[in-house]
């Protein structure tokens, strides 16, 4: 017969200073954790919904990013339309879009700095090509033949100098902002686009630093892709977009390290805390302990009890923790991206995963700093802990 | 019996209450001195006495865009430049793209660069035969006895920027006062392997003739090429690596919040500790009152019991911080940006003097309350 719930439930709110601050320093814990997680889960959602499964993007043999010196020379493009499996839009044209990158710097609202930012140049074929982003109201794609950019909603909120109606000096002239919009909180939203012969008339570039291309179906686009890569005169690699876009969290490698870290001490600190409490708590209520053995409760339901009681405890930090990190759902942040060689503009996700995480993580803290304490209490001795 | 023995006798009391306390506090004392040993290393050190007096010139706009090598010669004539050496990151890949083959690999010039980078130091020989040979480079000693490298030995280094890539010979080994993880071959090799490139370089580095005039010599470069078509971003060694770091993030932001959440939970054990521990000896306070002991030294008595313990903690805790940041300078995923960090005495002491302070003010209130209980009620207390 297990000892009832309730017999925790009253043990906790009667030594209410003690289980309020050792459920705060486990809510620590958890707080830091679902931060990270938070982190890792937001950088994750944005690369790895990134890109279009049919779309195929073509670079400089042996590049591993779009930014690099040299590309696919222009002459390539005409050859890369005719290709056969490239899809077309419903005027005919071939869904090939070569795209120019620069980097630029951008001040960080937050005050921690300046940052690289993405600049993507394309054709309005480039535009057509992603239908899934978004104009926001209010504003407008940029105009072809005009020194306009459109930026990412989220590159606004996170950088200066980047309202509608500011502008910035890209290459060797300013360029005004023209609009924004939202691509859904994947790569593309750590960019701002622009017109690519405006940029060819500032840089006489010879080369497009990517091109992308959409195939027509699912196996068009592996053989798409054998074809660039395996053609003699083009010298190009092609590769999924999807599966450029998925090794850029990557990025998160240092989050992730750090915050391990980070976690796994902070999560020590708790165990040993909660130990204290819950054997303070087991030497406070040894003559209950015993008198529970007395009526006839079991060694082991003593036990289960215990470790129990130090789960709710955990819980109960695990939930504070929670609602504490709640208002940073869906912040703005970002960290450098090592393949774009920029900032990589993301927001913190509760993910339901992370949510999960961070109760199996407060139930282990528990578990672990329950676990010998509720041994103490089960094994003592009946009649000496009556004498006490 | 001292008051000290008392005091320390009273401590350690519960032994498994104190050692939990101990332990718990300590790890989030090592957090804290983790925290504190990278703060330190990233904003408050300068970096040696030479890397003081060194600046980055590099594109306004982007640190990906080049700048014409004529540069070099102009900003050698303005005063208060000593030396100028070009530099243009090739980054490519060694082996695989695993962080442990990962380096640094530079294009420069053989003749210029040690005199800028005057605290690395190398052998005469091996530097001439370094000047030599075009396609030679020299390399970190460190990362030579990482990676088993030889004198004469050829590293591959695939071009992932570059469309080509580099065949080098090992011609020397530079000994840097701190890991630096890179290598340095010669810009002609760049410029011939990809003669678009020609003519243009990634950024210089430029030795002042003193500290002081690092920041007149910045503003002097970039008021020289202000309104030409690649302007320049001048700023000291250690303004450019702080730039890299906060490429990563908020950092700033993300370690005081660390700092302030153990500090937090450091307070609550503490706290939690000393309500147990006076509540658990009422009796005892009673009777040392009716022995004649002021309000006064029974406070004192409870607080340098907590003191002592969470100081204690904080020293652990330091110490085992040491083990820690060791760990993180080597490994492969940060030690470029924590080479050299370890944790120093004046860290230590912040940390146990946290710990002392976190630990009077958690047991004051406890401590107060006790030492104002009446007597008699104090007696009569059970349990």
């Amino acid at each position: 017969m297990a000892i009832p719930i309730q017999y925790n439930i009253r043990n906790l709110k009667l030594r209410k200073s003690a289980t309020i601050m050792t459920a705060l320093g486990i809510a620590l814990t958890v707080t830091t954790a679902i931060f990270i997680m938070a982190l890792l889960a937001g950088l994750n959602a944005a690369f790895a919904n990134s890109g279009n499964p049919l779309n195929v993007l073509v670079l400089r043999k042996g590049a591993t990013a779009e930014l690099t010196a040299g590309g696919v020379d222009r002459d390539a493009l005409p050859i890369m339309k005719d290709l056969p499996g490239v899809a077309r839009d419903p005027q005919g044209q071939p869904l090939v879009s070569g795209e120019d990158l620069l980097v630029i710097v951008l001040p960080r609202r937050d005050g921690s700095g300046d940052a690289n930012v993405t600049v993507r140049f394309m054709t309005p074929l480039g535009l057509e090509m992603r239908p899934e982003v978004k104009l926001l109201a209010g504003g407008r794609w940029f105009t072809p033949g005009q020194r306009e950019i459109t930026i990412s909603k989220a590159v606004h909120d996170r950088f200066g100098q980047t309202n509608i109606g500011d502008t910035m000096w890209i290459g060797k002239g300013t360029w005004t902002v023209v609009g924004m919009f939202d691509a859904g909180g994947t790569g593309h939203d750590s960019e701002i686009w622009g017109d690519i012969n405006q940029l060819a008339a500032d840089f006489d570039r010879v080369t497009y630093n990517s091109v992308l291309m959409r195939a027509t179906d699912a196996v068009a686009t592996d053989a798409l892709k054998n074809r660039v890569s395996d053609d003699q005169r083009l010298k190009l690699a092609g590769m999924l977009e999807t599966e450029y876009w998925a090794k850029q969290t990557s990025s998160g490698a240092p989050i992730k390290y750090v915050g391990t870290i980070v976690g796994i001490i902070m999560a020590i600190g708790s165990c040993f805390a909660a130990m204290n409490t819950m054997y303070a708590a087991v030497a406070y209520r040894s003559r209950e302990i015993a008198t529970l053995r007395v009526i006839g409760f079991s060694r082991p339901s003593i036990l289960t009890s215990f470790v129990f009681e130090s789960l709710l405890l955990s819980l109960l930090g695990a939930l504070i923790g929670i609602v504490l990190m709640l208002p940073f759902n869906g912040m703005t942040t970002g960290t450098n991206n090592f393949v774009t060689f920029s900032e990589a503009v993301f927001s913190l996700r509760l993910t339901p995963g992370v949510v999960t995480a961070a109760v199996m993580f407060a139930i282990a803290m528990g578990l672990i700093g329950g676990i010998a304490p509720a041994w103490h209490a089960a094994k003592g001795e009946i009649l000496a802990s009556l004498r006490d | 019996m001292t008051l000290t023995r008392f005091v320390t006798k009273n401590a350690f009391r519960n032994k498994r209450r104190s050692l939990l306390t101990l332990l718990s506090i300590g790890f989030s004392l090592l957090l804290l001195t983790v925290m504190m040993t990278v703060w330190r290393a990233f904003y408050l050190s300068n970096g040696s006495a030479e890397s003081a007096q060194r600046l980055i010139v590099r594109h306004k706009v982007s640190l990906a865009q080049f700048m014409p090598i004529s540069y070099r010669e102009r900003i050698r004539s303005i005063s208060g430049v000593k030396q100028v050496v070009n530099e243009t990151w090739f980054g490519g890949q060694y082996k695989d793209d695993k962080p442990e083959n990962f380096f640094a690999q530079f294009g420069t010039d053989p003749q210029e660069f040690f005199r800028v980078y005057s605290e690395f130091h190398i052998p005469e020989d091996q530097l001439e035969a370094w000047q030599r040979d075009r396609a030679g480079c020299v390399v970190d000693a460190e990362l030579a006895k990482k990676h088993g490298w030889l004198i004469g030995d050829k590293l591959h280094i695939k071009g992932t920027i570059f469309p080509f890539d580099l065949e080098l010979t090992i011609r020397g080994m530079y000994t840097a006062p701190d890991p630096t993880e890179s290598i340095y071959f010669n810009n002609t090799y760049l410029d011939e392997g990809f003669p678009r490139v020609k003519g243009f370089v990634g950024f210089f580095g430029v030795l002042a003739d003193s500290p002081q005039s690092v920041p007149g010599v910045a503003k002097a470069i970039d008021d020289l090429f202000r309104n030409t078509d690649r302007p320049t971003k001048s700023e000291s060694e250690k303004a450019f690596n702080l730039d890299w770091i906060a490429m990563m993030g908020n950092v700033k932001a993300f370690i005081l919040s660390i700092c302030a959440a153990v500090v937090f939970a450091t307070l609550l054990v503490s706290a939690n500790t000393m309500a147990m521990s006076i509540r658990e000896r009422t009796r005892e306070v009673a009777l040392l009152k009716t022995l004649g002991f002021t309000r006064g030294t029974v406070l004192t008595l409870f607080v340098a019991e907590s003191v002592s313990l969470a100081a204690a903690g904080g020293l652990l805790g330091a110490l085992g911080a040491s083990f820690v940041v060791f760990l993180m300078a080597h490994s492969p995923q940060m030690s470029l940006v924590l080479t050299g960090v370890k944790t120093n005495a004046p860290t230590v002491l912040v940390a146990v003097l946290v710990g002392a302070l976190v630990g009077a003010l958690s047991s004051f209130v406890p401590a107060y309350n006790a030492s104002r209980r009446n007597i008699v009620e104090g007696l009569r207390h059970i349990g």
